[in-house]
């Protein structure tokens, strides 16, 4: 237990999305970050992280996940990896493969960086470049891939799944085990940040998913011992919600490219929360007492049907940032939970945004919207 | 699944073992995964190095446990198996 803290049961955190960056190569429509992206000139530096890594591993961290944006757009990123590594946290590079080129990764390796993360976008150059915003990204991820792979270290490769690359969730993990990844992350995009802004662009049909849903299924056993499959649930089209970030303030925090703390990396879509920033106060402090953290800690803060619900603490009423999307009070059962008063409408949302004849991403950083092909 | 058992069991790249401070605890560090680690556990893990045999591993516990290793065999092989199915292990 912690520190002799009986003022509170409150665990300690066990995770640190740590977004060094807003800046990216690739434009995404489904990306995570808020639409309002943090400014280059406002970035933490290298020292202030290795701060925030020691403080975080000294309150029971004990992963930290170097993201973004594209963490390799900052120069400064094995230097970063080697704050980690001393703070004693298990470091993971959550990336595009943009920016990284085999001596980069080599550095990052001696830094001691434990795992490695890559996206792809799917199974095909053309669309999957299409997909990314970025010509010839696809082909450098395969060759990147290839790189982590010689220099020993682990590799997980994640797809986001949504209408353009659902049919081919199959073919997606057979590409990671090729390349001799570790785990896949077979990722049904979530709708927030970018995603919420291109949801009718990228979702897909019920339909769809459940072909998805089977196809997973059906290889899964083939792959036992040889590639961890972790899925990420389509929940639009879900009877429960996911226990979103394993509960609010309870197992890990995010810390954008600014320094301010949030609960989960979409927080900052609640009106009215106030975050407290690195610059400011020490990370358990903030833990502990801010606002933020505190306004859906637990379950004094639910309403009916969450409130006396026996799934309370198990699924601890879905996830806020969907509730105030969907429903716009973050104090409202996620609508992807059958018991919530909206579950016809996010349904009614998906099947709707699924037919529309919208086919157009808004790529973020990029002014105008591209027809797809 | 005793087929899926390596014969001279590593930790997979990219998971190690570390202890918790806070929790006080050993725990197995691995790709979003943290496993906590009760009793012999993390005396076994510390062992699979790549080195040595499972039955190696099982005698050097016997004698740290003063037990009989065909008594405790099976506990070990039963951990590292399933541990191999999660790929923590290789």
């Amino acid at each position: 237990m912690s520190h002799g803290d009986t003022r509170t049961e409150l665990p300690a955190p066990l995770g640190l999305l740590a977004e060094l960056t807003h800046r990216c190569p690739l434009a995404c429509p489904y990306c995570s970050n808020p639409l309002a992206l943090d400014d280059r000139s406002d970035e933490l530096d290298a020292a202030t992280w290795g701060r925030v890594f020691r403080e975080a591993a000294a309150m029971g961290v004990l992963q930290v996940h170097l993201s973004g944006g594209e963490p390799a757009s900052r120069r400064d990123l094995v230097e970063i990896v080697a704050l980690a590594r001393d703070a004693g946290l298990y470091t993971n590079l959550i990336t595009s493969a943009i920016g990284l080129d085999r001596s980069r990764l080599s550095r990052l390796k001696d830094a001691g960086l434990d795992h490695v993360q890559l996206s792809l976008q799917d199974v095909q150059a053309a669309t999957a470049d299409h997909i990314a915003g970025y010509s010839g990204a696809h082909r450098r991820k395969l060759s990147f891939a290839e790189a982590v792979h010689e220099l020993g270290l682990a590799l997980t490769v994640n797809a986001v799944i949504h209408r353009a690359n659902i049919d081919h969730v199959s073919a997606l993990v057979e590409v990671a085990a090729a390349l001799g990844a570790g785990r896949v992350e077979i990722a049904h995009a979530q709708y927030y940040g970018w995603a919420l802004r291109n949801r009718r662009a990228l979702m897909p049909t019920r339909d769809q998913v459940m072909r998805a849903m089977q196809e997973m299924e059906s290889i899964r056993p083939r792959y036992v011992g040889r590639l961890v499959i972790d899925m990420v649930v389509p929940d639009y089209y879900a009877r429960r919600p996911k226990a979103c970030v394993g509960g609010w303030g309870r197992r890990s925090l995010n810390v954008t490219p600014s320094g301010r703390v949030l609960p989960c990396h979409a927080a900052e879509s609640i009106p009215g929360l106030q975050f407290w920033s690195v610059l400011e106060r020490p990370l358990l402090e903030i833990w502990r007492r801010s606002p933020a953290f505190q306004a859906f800690r637990g379950t004094d803060w639910m309403a009916e049907p969450c409130r006396s619900c026996e799934m309370r603490e198990i699924d601890f009423g879905g996830c806020r940032c969907q509730a105030m999307a969907i429903t716009g009070d973050p104090r409202a059962t996620d609508p992807a939970c059958e018991l919530s008063s909206h579950h016809e409408l996010i349904q009614a949302i998906a099947e709707q945004d699924a037919s529309g004849a919208v086919e157009e991403y808004v790529y973020r950083g990029r002014p105008t919207a591209i027809p797809i092909h | 699944m005793p087929d899926a058992l390596p014969e001279r069991p590593r930790l997979a790249p990219g998971v190690r073992l570390h202890f918790d401070k806070t929790r006080e605890a050993w725990v197995l560090l691995g790709p979003e995964r943290v496993i906590e680690t009760e009793g012999p556990a993390s005396d076994i893990l510390s062992r699979c190095d790549g080195t040595r045999t499972v039955s190696q591993i099982v005698d050097e516990l016997a004698v740290l446990y003063t037990a009989e290793a065909s008594e405790i065999a099976r506990d070990v092989e039963d951990m590292l198996a399933e541990l191999a199915a999660k790929r923590m292990l290789v």
